[in-house]
């Protein structure tokens, strides 16, 4: 394993990244230099030592699903789960359209990892950028041990699970099922199929290439590396950066212009995540022990900032009423509960609630949870918990009709920062 | 051996059978949907349980052993 060649210091993922469309494989490889020939467990080790982890949200150790796949025989495809739904993020799709040789690296080195000889990059279809950017990196990549396959499919929240994902592909509708996913064990057409995230693969891409050592020259101990960050919000640079892990949530901030009033809360992790208040992120730094300790996760690297003059309950109810018109609409107490949920946040926001309204949607959230085939419900009443607890106030104004604020323009229904502005 | 109950919420379509059949362990949510007791089905109530498995007219009640 080569080391000790590699850039020191950031950027990492978006070096050489320049305005305009996805990066050549000459310039690619100018900046990266070209694509390593790693024996398959030498890489999962080096994996391993890195202590990469999956960056869609999920937090899964990458080492320990590589070798869940490359333990068996007969291996599908390697997917590369571009399915970027979370409204607020952006950092997917930058990659795909702007580096897609950076992320197709990391999916032939994954592939060779795990005895697969053939890649698929899901994508949105309203991801035309990416999706060109992909053709054109396929058609160009002809050295490569395996064969390649774009597949633009219809997008929802829900689109991104691995089972609606491996469920579309196989040709099925692009639902979550009831009997748990395992894709390592059966996944496109039945065989053992490694999923993976843009960044991580392309995380994986300049572990393979300058080793474990200098992947954890950045972050924590426990939070090695870089991350990709899309940033909105109150803040004057929103747009996609890539910064340090253990980097205090101020400097994030500052890394897209610094907040544009003063703060009053962050909603970290997207519509999926929950609700700080400013105050509890002034101590805090970008890493999982840090987010845990106010009942955050970073989820797939979200951080949208809420300005003073906006109302976040009027916020929360409208992300509320998007999160339940993205139900599958497979189960009953997603389909009814965050449609009943969203209706009396509605009605807090409004400062129409009955009596008791709050108390009510908290005995619905802790009723809901757990309770649909995949996780979408889970996170929906998790956003709401944390918006009632950061907005108890607002929620007491409201119903003395006492609210001046302005609409903070949170971007709803696909990634309002895409293309945007990049560090 | 202990059982555990488990829904399909796929599968299940409100029909409250199971809650009607077996109160002691399933109540119905505000829409007419199944909240379970997780824990293990105390012996007494197994005969009754397979009864309110048996009865839904979905098939989405189900009966784990471990």
């Amino acid at each position: 394993m080569s080391t000790g060649d590699g850039h020191h210091g950031l950027p990492r993922l978006l070096a050489g990244l320049e305005p305009g469309g996805p990066m050549s494989l000459a310039a690619h490889t100018r900046v990266h230099g070209p694509l390593p020939q790693v024996p398959a467990h030498q890489l999962i080790e080096e994996v391993e030592r890195s202590g990469l982890r999956g960056r869609g949200g999920a937090d899964f150790p990458t080492a320990r699903k590589l070798r869940a796949v490359a333990e068996r025989r007969r291996v599908g495809p390697v997917i590369v789960n571009g399915s970027e739904t979370e409204p607020a993020s952006a950092k997917d799709r930058l990659l795909l359209a702007r580096l897609p040789h950076l992320v197709l690296d990391g999916a032939v080195l994954a592939a060779g990892a795990v005895g697969s000889r053939k890649v698929i990059v899901k994508v949105g279809s309203d991801a035309g950028d990416a999706i060109s950017a992909l053709e054109g990196a396929v058609s160009v990549r002809e050295r490569d041990p395996v064969s390649f396959e774009v597949v633009a499919a219809p997008e929802g929240y829900v689109a991104g699970e691995e089972s609606a994902v491996v469920h579309y592909l196989n040709g099925g509708p692009q639902l979550p099922k009831f009997v748990p996913s395992r894709p390592y064990e059966r996944g496109y057409r039945g065989r053992p199929t490694l999923i993976q995230n843009p960044e991580t693969l392309a995380q994986l891409a300049l572990v393979a290439r300058f080793g474990s050592r200098w992947y954890r020259e950045l972050g924590t101990v426990a939070d090695p590396g870089s991350a990709l960050v899309t940033i909105t919000g109150a803040v004057r640079a929103p747009g996609v950066y890539e910064l340090a892990f253990g980097t205090a949530m101020s400097d994030l901030l500052d890394a897209a212009g610094g907040p544009v009033e003063r703060l009053q809360a962050l909603l970290v992790g997207g519509y999926f995540g929950t609700w700080m208040e400013a105050s509890e992120a002034a101590s805090l730094r970008l890493a999982r022990e840090d987010l845990r300790s106010v009942g955050c996760s970073l989820g797939s690297g979200v951080l949208i900032a809420l300005g003073e003059s906006s109302c976040g309950l009027h916020e929360s109810a409208r992300v509320i009423s998007y999160l339940a018109s993205q139900s599958a609409g497979q189960c009953g107490p997603c389909v009814y509960g965050l449609r009943s949920i969203a209706d009396s946040v509605g009605a807090l926001a409004g400062g129409v609630a009955e009596p008791r309204e709050r108390e009510r949607v908290l005995r619905w959230a802790t009723e809901i949870r757990g309770r649909g085939a995949c996780h979408h419900p889970d996170g929906a009443v998790r956003f709401v918990e944390s918006a009632l607890r950061v907005f108890a106030e607002e929620v007491d104004w409201h119903a003395n009709g006492v609210c001046d604020a302005r609409p903070a323009g949170l971007p709803l229904g696909g990634p309002a920062v895409a293309g945007g502005r990049l560090r | 051996m202990r059982h555990r109950l488990r829904v399909n919420p796929i599968a299940c379509e409100a029909h409250g059978l199971c809650a009607e059949l077996l109160p002691e362990l399933i109540r119905l949510d505000d829409w007419g949907y199944p909240i379970l007791d997780e824990s293990a089905v105390p012996p007494d109530l197994l005969g009754l349980a397979r009864r309110a498995v048996d009865a839904c007219p979905t098939l989405a009640l189900l009966l784990d052993e471990e």
